[in-house]
């Protein structure tokens, strides 16, 4: 089975978040796989072990994202490839990207892409959806099981906390709820092996894309911080006077019953 | 340039959600003067149309087909896109929702636009439209701006303020389209949601995580939520512990919400949490661990023992309303 994983190098939110010159501060900061990618990637290589086949990782992104694809390798996916646009492309939106995945798999004839079901940094989710549409093949988001037999696929999604069983066959674009399974750690000889996994670096030209094909739709102006909130206050005195106090402060001063 | 707005109706369990009032308002705002049109898909939904039109919509156009019963891409980006080929809207608002979230990207990409998703303020009218969004978890917000010739946007539930309901009258027409070619079947679906109060949509929300400690923990927490009109919600922790089902769980993986009170209990306040809850209006805590993350967000807090905590503020409610 020819299996594909869209991987995104994000922030890792649990961090700390500066803003400084209307840019996130990127110096010194942590990044990761993000996290709804993990679980894409264990199910890839679940899938590939049962059935057979080969796993590769895409990113779009800059030279630092090897370290990612590198652990993607780890992990026991056999290639990796870098959409490197740093030269070409200054802003990026989920339509460019979404754009230049589908040109790369286009040609590929993926029986399987697995993809997160949001990036925890710009969190819109769209860009499975749109790459299973530009590629014409069917997409299923949040899934938390996936079977396969024959060309026969079973599902289970989560739709906001119900559960919906479905039934749809390859070519597929899935994207991975938390549920799904438990991502494994790279192993010692996973890391291994990794360094001499290929990794193929690209940039748009290598896919004859047009720079003007792939202007961003959106524009970010501004990012800002949340406005700031009084700092909250934390009650004093034995326990029901600290109750009766807060009810008092919710009914009176937040005016929210 | 005032512009033409197709929005999205959602129904529930026979009603229509709230945040297809909440659309049709921000649609208002981006049509600077413009047509409202609410879209409505399924088998048989021309009922709700008269609805629509009093919070707000100029006309509703509905799509009945047997295959719209239950929501699948294909059917619904069909159907979505007959009624955009018949309309030309210049500008599309939909729920961030299960359905939103999953038809949005494909229509996006068919019509070769920008989307700005999970919107939850808009500033500016007509085509001085600016959108606003959370980015990171919720730890930072984006103005963004469409460049092309649709705004396409989703929105975050309980955000906008619907319009007043009024009587008026509008036109709701139907639209007839062929729904072919299916690649998704759905066999069943695992109802786990609780009866009554939609979190997504609960104007008071109690949650509890692993500090509740069991299943039977959560009963003080439901009758607070009982009390208040509420209902009740969990962290992750909570739920992967048992004490609750997923459908209740709020976060980055679960449902985003924004009360105008939400109060975490037994709650240590992880990002993930967070990124479903931080836009509540007022937030309180109750957590016996004062460095707990979960006072960095909170408005009011109280250390203490929730068990003991919880049942003392129904009493106190109780004597105030
Ligand atoms: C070099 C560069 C420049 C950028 N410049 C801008 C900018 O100017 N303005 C701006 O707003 N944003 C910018 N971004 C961010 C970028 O536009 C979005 O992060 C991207 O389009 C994905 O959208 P999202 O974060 O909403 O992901 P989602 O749609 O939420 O992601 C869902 C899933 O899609 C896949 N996916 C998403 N992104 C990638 C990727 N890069 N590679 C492989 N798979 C992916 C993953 O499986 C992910 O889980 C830039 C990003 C890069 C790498
Ligand atoms: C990809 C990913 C997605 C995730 N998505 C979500 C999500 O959507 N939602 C979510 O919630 N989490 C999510 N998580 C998990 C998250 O990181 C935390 O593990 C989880 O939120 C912790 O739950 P908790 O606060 O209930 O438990 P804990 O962190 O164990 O906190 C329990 C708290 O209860 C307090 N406590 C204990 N006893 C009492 C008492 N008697 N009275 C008062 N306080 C008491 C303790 O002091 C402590 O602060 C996600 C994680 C990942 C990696």
């Amino acid at each position: 089975m020819n299996i594909y994983v869209l991987v995104k190098r994000t922030f890792d939110t649990e961090e700390k978040l500066v803003i400084s010159g209307g840019k996130i501060q990127e110096d010194g900061a942590e990044f990761i796989i993000n996290p709804y990618d993990e679980y894409a990637i264990e199910e890839a290589i679940k899938v590939r072990d049962e059935h057979g086949g080969e796993v590769t990782v895409i990113t779009i992104g800059g030279e630092d994202a090897e370290k990612q694809l590198r652990t993607a390798l780890a992990m026991g996916a056999d290639k990796a490839v870098l959409i490197n646009t740093e030269d070409d492309v200054e802003e990026l939106d989920q339509f460019t990207s979404a754009y230049i995945l589908a040109e790369y798999l286009k040609d590929k004839e993926a029986d399987l892409i697995l993809a997160g079901n949001v990036a925890i940094d710009g969190g819109s989710g769209q860009v499975g959806p749109r790459v299973a549409d530009l590629l014409d093949i069917n997409y299923v988001t949040t899934i938390t099981s996936l079977t396969i037999e024959g060309e026969k696929v079973t599902i289970v999604r989560d739709i906001e906390g119900d559960a919906e069983e479905l039934e749809t066959s390859l070519p597929l674009l899935v994207t991975a709820q938390q549920g799904l399974n438990e991502p494994r750690y790279p192993s010692l000889p996973g890391i291994m092996k990794a360094k001499k996994k290929p990794l193929e670096e690209l940039e748009l030209d290598d896919l004859d894309i047009d720079e003007d094909d792939v202007e961003a739709k959106t524009e970010t102006i501004e990012i800002f911080m949340p406005p700031a909130k009084a700092a909250g206050r934390v009650l004093e005195g034995d326990i029901s006077a600290q109750v009766t106090e807060l009810v008092g402060l919710l009914k009176n001063e937040a005016k929210v019953i | 340039m005032s512009k033409k707005v197709l929005v999205l109706g959602e129904t529930r369990e026979g009603s229509l959600r709230n945040v297809s009032f909440e659309a049709i308002a921000a649609a208002k705002k981006i049509s600077g003067g413009g047509e409202v049109v609410s879209v409505l898909l399924g088998d048989s939904v021309a009922d709700f149309g008269a609805e629509l039109i009093n919070y707000g919509a100029d006309r509703v156009i509905t799509v009945e087909h047997p295959h719209l019963k239950s929501y699948t891409s294909d059917g619904y980006s069909q159907a979505m896109m007959a009624v955009i080929d018949q309309e030309q809207p210049q500008a599309l608002v939909f729920g961030h929702t299960a359905v939103g979230k999953d038809l949005s990207p494909k229509i996006a990409s068919k019509l070769q636009t920008g989307l700005i998703s999970d919107v939850t303020d808009i500033e500016g009218e007509g085509d001085d439209a600016v959108y606003i969004r959370p980015i990171y978890s919720g730890k930072a917000f984006e103005k963004v701006k469409n460049k092309g010739d649709i705004d396409f946007i989703t929105i975050r539930p309980n955000n906008i303020a619907p319009l007043e309901k009024q009587e008026r009258s509008g036109d709701v027409s139907s639209l007839s389209v062929d729904i072919t070619n299916l690649r998704t079947i759905i066999q069943n679906v695992v109802r786990k949601s609780a009866e009554g109060v939609d979190l997504s949509e609960a104007k008071v929300v109690i949650a509890g995580g692993r500090g509740v400690k069991s299943a039977e923990g959560f009963a003080p927490l439901q009758e607070l939520a009982d009390l208040l009109g509420g209902a009740v919600g969990a962290s992750r922790g909570a739920c992967d512990a048992d004490y609750v089902d997923y459908s209740l769980q709020i976060g980055q993986t679960g449902k985003v919400v924004t009360p105008d009170l939400y109060i975490a209990a037994g709650i240590s306040g992880a990002i993930q949490h967070l990124a479903g809850m931080s836009n509540s209006k007022v937030i309180v805590a109750i957590n016996k661990d004062p460095e707990a993350n979960i006072f960095k967000v909170a408005d009011y807090g109280i250390v203490g023992d929730l068990f003991e905590v919880i049942p003392m503020l129904t009493e106190e409610f109780k004597k105030v309303m």
